[in-house]
């Protein structure tokens, strides 16, 4: 069986043509435009990929194509958007909303926000009909029912007199598709549809938008940043960056032979999902032993059933120094729940954190302050780790200077630090602001090493950048553990990121661990049921992007 | 869900106690001899000593403390030094004009606020928009008195359509209550506007700043529709907050407005009462308002229950 | 600034997008803000120099002169004891104003104490947060009236009243501030790095809520100006041998209809004064801190 999807689509008449598409920002006039010279044309039953980094202009494009680019702000300053034989662009705003949610729709990133809360999700179906003063009464009802079943609702009865808050991030996706396709649109815009769901649900949602594609012949543009779901679903795929689009391709073609340099930088980017070649096991004492460490947290009380929520339960294992521990789960398995409270940034229920050989489970606050140094966190979003209001200089010596080290000597360790991190001395003396996130990430971990940690806790701290930026900082934190001994507890949902850089992985179920090993036996031969899904749910997970060729799997996984 | 409000309707008694305590201590805690103070610069000793036995002065502070909140419990808030009538009994007998002016204000308001608001916020940053905010900014500007006079000046004194002073009740005729009450409301409503059209406005602004407003616009949602059934409906609870908190300077404003107009409200009670020191009274209207200010608040938190599914808790 | 090559802003906006429909205010000083500053500085500059600018002695009564009519010695006419408005005008903006600034910097510096008290410290909270609702529950003016009738009026005491109504909402707004801001990682880091509770309160938490305090700081000031113009015109305020522009009103309440001018003018003052701290208020919140937009109210 072919890899990629092989749709062929000659003589197939096209539903949507971007034909050189230039937006400016309206206020600075003759500044270099945010879209570029955009063409792309999409055909009935096509999946177009629109992919690239944040800031390629990519969700613009397909605001640009829906007629809903903020006014006052962006303004087309020249093209065509041809949607059939129709320029977009020449349409009046109320012919504009006319086409919307009939003839092209979208879904967006958050289910969670997109769905008015104080709605009910049924009604919210309903107004597309209304609004196109299409179908009422007993006839619009018995639509909305028919198209929550397609989208493969359960009990579509009651969730159709649900509230959003009442249903999970899979179902309010699940609604917004079938929002978006009950008037059985020529083109359907999917902003990111699938990066706010955990894998799992990922794979069950890429599925059911194939399903209905292929049932209505609804052609599709995806727009994505994961190279892995491009080449699950894309028949084309269109590269953008800084405003343009670099290169076009057919999936099979662009895969195996990339031809732009950015596309191929793009793509040796993406981490494998080919766990690291093992490293010897260390045989010094453990620098972090956790065992049967667990968090209860309990609600309710007052005139109210108390219950409890077992956040985290009998979490059991031991992170050597040089190594890297990998915690991995989707949301709500409580990965992040541990390093917190490894951090004692919450306090354990019960269990013990030894650190080397003191636990620090139950210390009071005085004791455990001493003990801070030993064990440092990086963060997941590095535009909210760092204090705006504090020059880099200052955020790097507070650590140091809070266990006595001298001002003057702590800021020449700093100095030596922002090299070693790969940044510039001088970059003490600036603010936050006036760094990328892959860069703050770096000075965050500068400050941490500058404790000379045993322990760095990484939680998600990759999770929020660019994969080209991810790569960079996942080789920095590689580096640093090589040249200092540091042990590693990386928390992470990406099992791609897991296998770059774990020696071992936990996978963590419902709070609890559900498997326990080296990176390659938990990731190349899986004996839990759940460790299984996930690796069957991470999407291209048999192609080497960087090596744009299969992966050769063992028998045991497939 | 009925948790909630049984929780949230207790919330109310340690506010009202602080309130009470609050109260006690302003008369209490004042410098010199509190029983002095009321009996006033003439009296003799003699007359100030039984002062200070009628007022219960000789026991300890948190006797008297606890005996007034006895009292209070009761429902009893005391007895007016001046006229020596209960001052439940002046306050129920004073309090029909305040409320029926205050109902007229919030209904008045609201009525012109809310759409002032929605449209400023569906115009923002044009022209309608700095209008409304201009208007808005300068209705809690000028002082409620002012505005008042300026009203009487104009409708009363030089065009003669309205009487310059006074209050009908409406029982002796809707018309004639309405010709005395329009003016008092009209000036309360100048800043209740203000700080609801305001609100609303902002509360406005931010929900169509939502990612469920770009989904309204992608199905093909008119924006009328938008702005009031995925706009209005969601800034709703803040708009009720402020309509609530608002409460609270509405009842500053009555006492100021029922002394320029000449109305016998509480509000001209309380001010009777502090020229004549007569405290029973003003540590009964104190109480007395900010009991409703509360309860109000109350009622307005236990209607978000219905404006939100969201909040059961 | 080095950038690590091929570097991109990660989570950087992209332009208009995340803002989508909420159109950013316009980047420009308004021609509204700038008029309202000018007349501030106008009428502050006024009632300081009125010891130069005044025509007469405020307080020099004349019973020949009684309510005249403006004329070249008396260019807004007399009051009911013959003394010069337009003097009295300009010695009482003095004693507005400072009732305003000074309610404006006693209410901040005692709400930010208490609110970051109240923000840091669990068991503070409860009873801090309880004590402040009891005050939010007693209508300003009331509140005012009923301190200021058993202490007497006086300058200090007229402030001191108007604080206590003026501080729930700065502590509300400090403990707002300072429960977000504890949930930041920033503070977290703090946190792991050893720093003391006191210092990060000081140095991470603190700094947070300057500039929602400068805007909450203008409006009380607007809002204290206003409470004393009542208070005096309800005959509680200062008494009439200090002037105020609460209290000249008051004297002119009993003639209003003869001579609407006694109200008019130190009416139209003070409100052009408050309006004009609003406005730099509302400014100043939308410039320093969109986040507030949030809180307004």
């Amino acid at each position: 069986m072919e890899r990629f999807k092989t749709g062929r689509f000659d003589g197939v008449a096209d539903v949507i043509a971007i034909e050189n598409l230039h937006i400016g920002l309206q206020t600075m006039a003759g500044q270099t435009p945010v879209l570029d010279g955009v063409s792309l044309k999409i055909r009935k039953g096509e999946t177009a990929c629109l992919v690239g980094e944040s800031g390629s202009g990519k969700s613009l494009t397909s605001l640009a194509v829906m007629g809903l680019l903020p006014s006052g702000v962006l303004k087309v300053t020249s093209g065509r958007i041809m949607l059939g034989e129709t320029d977009l662009l020449t349409r009046s705003k109320r012919q504009m909303r006319a086409l919307r949610g009939s003839r092209i729709s979208m879904i967006f990133q958050e289910p969670m926000t997109a769905l008015n809360p104080v709605i009910r999700v049924g009604n919210q179906i309903l107004e597309v009909l209304r609004s196109h003063g299409l179908a009422s009464g007993k006839e619009a009802k018995r639509r909305v029912l028919d198209i929550m079943d397609q989208v493969h609702l359960p009990d579509v009865e009651r969730i159709y007199r649900s509230y959003p808050h009442q249903l999970s991030g899979g179902q309010r996706q699940r609604i917004m598709i079938a929002m978006a396709l009950i008037l059985e649109p020529t083109l359907l815009i999917a902003d990111e549809p699938t990066t706010a769901l955990d894998v799992t649900t990922q794979k069950q949602i890429l599925a059911l938008i194939s399903e209905l594609q292929r049932k209505h012949g609804t052609a599709v543009l995806f727009i994505t940043h994961d190279m892995g779901v491009v080449s699950e679903i894309a028949d084309t795929v269109h590269v953008m960056r800084h405003g343009q689009i670099v290169e076009s391709a057919p999936a099979q073609v662009l895969f195996r032979q990339p031809r732009h340099e950015y596309t191929r930088a793009l793509l040796k980017a993406v981490p494998s999902l080919h766990p690291r070649s093992p490293r010897p096991e260390v045989s010094a004492p453990a620098a972090l032993k956790v065992a049967g460490l667990g968090k209860t947290y309990a609600s309710g009380g007052f005139l109210k059933a108390r219950s409890e929520k077992r956040a985290a339960e009998d979490v059991t294992f031991q992170l050597m120094p040089g190594r890297t521990l990998g915690i991995v789960g989707e949301s709500g398995s409580g990965k992040t729940t541990v390093a917190r409270c490894v951090m004692r940034l919450v306090e354990p229920t019960n269990g013990a954190i030894r650190l080397g050989s003191l636990d620090i489970a139950h210390l009071p606050q005085g004791r455990l302050r001493d003990q801070r140094a030993k064990i440092q966190i990086v963060f997941q979003d590095p535009y909210r780790s760092l204090n705006p209001r504090r020059k880099i200089g200052q955020s790097l010596i507070e650590g140091p200077t809070n266990f006595g080290v001298a001002p003057e000597k702590a800021l020449a360790r700093a100095r030596e630090l922002m090299e070693i991190v790969g940044l510039s001395a001088d970059a003490l003396d600036s603010y936050p602001h006036q760094f990328s996130g892959g860069q703050r990430q770096r000075i965050a971990i500068a400050r941490a090493v500058a404790m000379e940690p045993d322990v760095i806790v990484a939680d998600e701290a990759v999770s929020a950048l660019d994969v080209s930026v991810q790569d960079q900082v996942l080789k920095l934190l590689d580096d640093l553990q090589q040249k200092l001994g540091i042990a590693i507890l990386f928390i992470t949902h990406d099992l791609r990121v897991a296998a770059q850089i774990c020696d071992y992985v936990i996978v963590m179920q419902h709070g609890k661990v559900v498997e326990h090993g080296t990176a390659e036996a938990v990731l190349v031969a899986p004996k839990h049921p759940y460790t299984r899904s996930l690796i069957d749910a991470a999407p291209g997970r048999g192609w080497d992007f960087g090596a744009c060729r299969e992966i050769a799997w063992p028998a045991a996984v497939s | 869900m009925l948790a909630y409000i049984i929780k949230r309707t207790l919330a109310v008694i340690p506010v009202m106690a602080i309130v009470a305590l609050i109260v006690f201590l302003i008369l209490r805690l004042t410098p010199g001899d509190p029983a002095a103070i009321i009996a006033g610069d003439s009296a003799t000793p003699e007359q100030i000593a039984s002062m200070r036995e009628a007022m219960g002065l000789n026991e300890p502070i948190y006797l008297q403390f606890l005996h007034w909140i006895g009292q209070l419990l009761q429902g009893d808030l005391g007895t007016s030094l001046l006229s020596g009538t209960s001052v439940n009994a002046l306050i129920a007998s004073r309090i029909w004009p305040t409320l029926y002016i205050a109902l007229l204000t919030i209904v008045m308001s609201v009525l012109i606020a809310v759409p002032l608001g929605t449209i400023a916020a569906w115009r923002h940053g044009r022209l309608s928009d700095h209008i409304v905010m201009i208007i808005s900014v300068a209705g809690f500007s000028v002082p409620a008195f002012v505005v008042g006079y300026i009203f009487i000046k104009i409708f009363a004194a030089d065009l003669r359509w309205l009487p310059v002073q006074g209050y009908k009740d409406p029982a002796l005729g809707f018309g004639e209550f309405l010709r005395h009450a329009i003016l008092p409301a009209l000036t309360l409503t100048t800043a209740y506007v203000a700080l609801t059209a305001r609100m609303t406005r902002a509360s406005l602004l931010n929900v169509l700043g939502e990612d469920y407003i770009r989904t309204a616009h992608a199905k093909g949602v008119s924006e009328p529709r938008v702005l009031l059934q995925h706009g209005l409906r969601n800034a709703a609870v803040p708009i009720l907050t402020v309509v609530g908190t608002g409460f609270a300077m509405l009842l500053s404003g009555v006492v100021v407005v029922e002394s320029v107009f000449n109305i016998p409200g509480i509000g001209r009670l309380t001010i009777d009462a502090v020229m004549a020191r007569d405290y029973p009274v003003i540590q009964g209207m104190i109480l007395l308002t900010s009991g409703i200010y509360v309860l109000v608040n109350l009622a307005i938190d236990l209607a978000y229950t219905l404006f939100d599914p969201r909040i059961r808790y | 600034m080095t950038r690590t090559l091929g570097e991109t802003d990660a989570v950087a906006p992209q332009p208009g997008v995340s803002r989508f429909l909420s159109l950013p205010g316009s980047t420009r000083i308004g021609i509204l803000p700038a008029i309202a500053a000018i007349v501030l500085l106008v009428i502050l500059a006024v009632t300081i120099c009125a010891p130069l600018l005044a025509p007469h002695d405020p307080l020099a009564l004349s019973p020949t002169n009684r309510l005249k009519p403006p004329s070249a010695d008396f260019p807004l006419g007399t009051d009911a004891f013959g003394r010069d408005l337009l003097s009295r005008i300009l010695y009482g903006g003095q004693v507005s104003l400072f009732i305003g600034l000074g309610t404006a910097v006693v209410s901040v510096a005692a709400g930010l104490i208490i609110g970051l008290v109240a923000g840091f410290f669990r068991l503070a909270d409860a009873i801090i947060m309880r004590v402040m609702d009891a005050f939010m529950a007693i209508p300003a003016v009331l509140l005012a009236v009923a301190l200021v009738a058993v202490h007497g009026a006086s300058v200090v005491s007229v402030i001191i009243a108007i604080t206590f109504s003026e501080i729930p909402r700065v502590v509300r707004l400090v403990r707002s501030v300072v429960l977000s801001a504890r949930e930041e990682p920033y503070v977290e880091a703090a946190i792991s790095l050893g720093t003391r509770m006191p210092t990060i309160l000081w140095r991470h938490l603190m700094p947070n809520t300057l500039a929602p305090l400068i805007v909450q700081a203008t409006y009380i000031c607007a809002s204290a100006i206003l409470i004393e113009a009542i208070l005096s015109f309800l005959g509680l305020g200062i008494g009439t041998e200090t002037p105020s522009w609460g209290n000249i009103m008051a004297d002119g309440r009993t003639y209003f209809l003869v001579k609407p001018s006694l109200i008019f003018w130190p009416g139209l003052l003070l409100s052009l004064c408050v309006l004009s701290i609003n406005i730099l208020g509302d400014t100043a919140r939308d410039r320093l801190d969109p986040r507030m937009r949030k809180r307004e109210g």
